[in-house]
């Protein structure tokens, strides 16, 4: 009788994937700021900050990091949205098929996919680097910024682009004060979903560059792969910095995208 | 003589834009294919060189279907060895884990979409917060807090926890995807299946279920590429009892040096099965909207 009563309520359906997210979403990223600030015995210690900040390789590969993170993020911008503003405008005539070509890739282990352009690479021996490994991210990564773009320009009203054409404006002005402006939600979507995973991966940066450029994820990785025991309180302040990185992205892309949508 | 000067003047615009949009029209349709160009290209080599026998991508020794034969006899007649029987478990994991993890976060997203739909305003804010969290982490930091949670419950990381890792990335994007359908959908009908005597579970699944189908549809399919796509987090949550899904395995193989050369055979045949699906479709599609113009 009772329990029929809990299911009367609609409300309470919500109640297994709270349950489901405090236990492994909350609790889970409370456990990474806990084992950040203890020593393997438990008792509370501040060495694993200070030991990433006095090393000069760990701090300098964070910020290596956060500036291939930021360039990937800019040339996928800059390849990506002409791509997707060319798919979603009617009068050039993109067949529908096109939009979807672009994430079928996605269908290939991006690992696999990663290793044929290091073979790419090798058969016209171009050396492995800094380079290799920009373009990795990028192939690996656009399809995530051409997506929610593509999808905000679609949905956009057409008639303010035919009213600002209207009333006088060129092509740039409805570009630069119509469009592009409509479109700031996909590509704040689009830059967070580059961003992020790129200022994390490890797996890509190994392959592409045969170990040779270390990343933050690397290092985060080896902490708990290699390191031992020992290694996991440290593993766990470098991962509270990431965390810290990504909730702030995503905090201040909040702000832009509510300002996109008041602009709506 | 003015009203044909002005009309041949107005004649050549209209066929100067005409011009200039065909060339538009040829850029932009050039800078989309060679973005695919670049894009397929590593692709082309793993299909090229699944015709080949040679040990490393990249290695042409003849054409021939030997790989294809060792990936469905799971031998290899030449070498005389067996096919690495790592790679068939990984796959069926793969396949599995996608299924399991998928199965339940469709049912799990379902149930929790139309409770915040039903629910006031401030908490359902909170949980759509909450909800985002699992989409905006990094899968680095999924996999390693997971990973320290089940150290600290002293849970031994396998094929359990791999699933419920996948379950967690998974669930958020059900839950975006019945969302929209919920929003659609008329809040009476339930309330009438109700009051017409349906228990609430035959309402569910004889009113409810039918209008979500969809959504929920569409999320089985996002959670199922997701958890195929995934790496970051199941390498943490897999334990070293030697589980491996097809992403840990390729890992793991590319570290050792040498790639099993029967994968270039497999993702070609998925990539294959892939395109001709993705065709289809889109045949269907346009036929259908062809239909619906006449």
């Amino acid at each position: 009788m009772k329990l029929s009563r809990i299911f009367d309520n609609r409300r309470s359906w919500a109640w297994p994937y709270v349950l489901f997210l405090i236990l492994f979403v909350v609790l889970p990223l409370l456990l990474i700021v806990v084992y950040a600030f203890t020593t393997p015995g438990g008792d509370f210690t501040l060495h694993n900050f200070v030991q990433f900040f006095s090393t000069s390789e760990a701090v300098n590969t964070f910020i290596y990091s956060i500036a291939i993170a930021f360039l990937t993020t800019l040339i996928c911008l800059l390849l990506g949205y002409p791509a997707a503003y060319i798919m979603a405008t009617a009068e050039l005539k993109t067949p529908v098929v096109m939009s979807m070509l672009f994430i079928l890739p996605m269908w290939i282990n991006f690992l696999l996919r990663t290793l044929a352009t290091v073979e790419l690479f090798n058969m016209f021996s171009i050396p492995l680097g800094e380079g290799a490994l920009l373009y990795g991210m990028c192939y690996d990564f656009l399809p995530f910024m051409i997506y929610p773009i593509y999808n905000t320009l679609q949905k956009m009203d057409r008639s303010l682009i035919e009213a600002a054409h209207d009333l006088g404006a060129n092509r740039r002005e409805v570009f630069l004060k119509v469009i592009l402006p409509l479109s700031k939600s996909g590509i704040y979507s689009g830059v967070v979903m580059v961003f992020m995973p790129t200022v994390s991966t490890f797996a890509i940066s190994e392959l592409l560059t045969r170990n040779k450029i270390t990343l933050f994820g690397s290092l985060i990785q080896r902490a708990f792969g290699e390191g031992g025991l020992q290694m996991w309180n440290y593993g766990a302040a470098l991962s509270l910095v990431l965390l810290l990185i990504i909730g702030l992205t995503s905090f201040f892309g909040n702000k832009d995208e509510q300002e996109a949508q008041s602009v709506i | 003589m003015m009203e044909t000067k002005t009309l041949s003047s107005a004649q050549l615009e209209a066929r100067k834009r005409a011009r200039s949009l065909k060339w538009r029209r040829f850029f932009a349709q050039s800078y989309l294919w060679l973005l695919l160009i670049l894009l397929y290209a590593p692709i082309v080599l793993i299909i090229f060189f699944s015709f080949t026998r040679s040990k490393v991508l990249g290695n042409w020794t003849g054409f021939t279907f030997g790989l294809y034969e060792n990936l469905f006899t799971g031998y290899d007649r030449v070498a005389q060895v067996h096919v690495d029987p790592n790679m068939y478990s990984a796959l069926l994991y793969t396949l599995l884990i996608a299924v399991v993890a998928a199965t339940f976060a469709t049912l799990l997203g379902t149930l929790a979409a139309i409770g915040i739909f039903n629910m006031r305003q401030r908490s359902r804010q909170a949980i759509q917060l909450l909800n985002s969290v699992p989409m905006i982490n990094p899968d680095i930091l999924t996999g390693i807090s997971l990973f320290l949670l089940f150290v600290f419950l002293g849970i031994s990381r396998g094929l359990a926890t791999v699933i419920i890792a996948h379950v967690v990335f998974c669930t958020p994007y059900v839950v975006l995807s019945v969302m929209p359908r919920l929003t659609k959908m008329n809040p009476n009908i339930y309330e009438a299946a109700l009051d017409l005597g349906a228990t609430p579970f035959q309402a569910l699944r004889k009113v409810m279920m039918p209008e979500l189908w969809p959504g929920m549809l569409s999320g089985f399919i996002l959670s199922i590429t997701l958890s195929i796509d995934d790496f970051g987090v199941t390498f943490f949550t897999k334990g070293s009892g030697g589980l491996n899904t097809l992403s840990t395995f390729i890992y793991a193989d590319a570290r050792k040096g040498g790639l099993t050369p029967e994968l270039r055979p497999l993702f070609s045949l998925i990539f294959v099965t892939m395109l001709v699906l993705l065709l289809i479709i889109n045949w269907r599609a346009s036929k259908q909207a062809q239909k619906t113009k006449k």
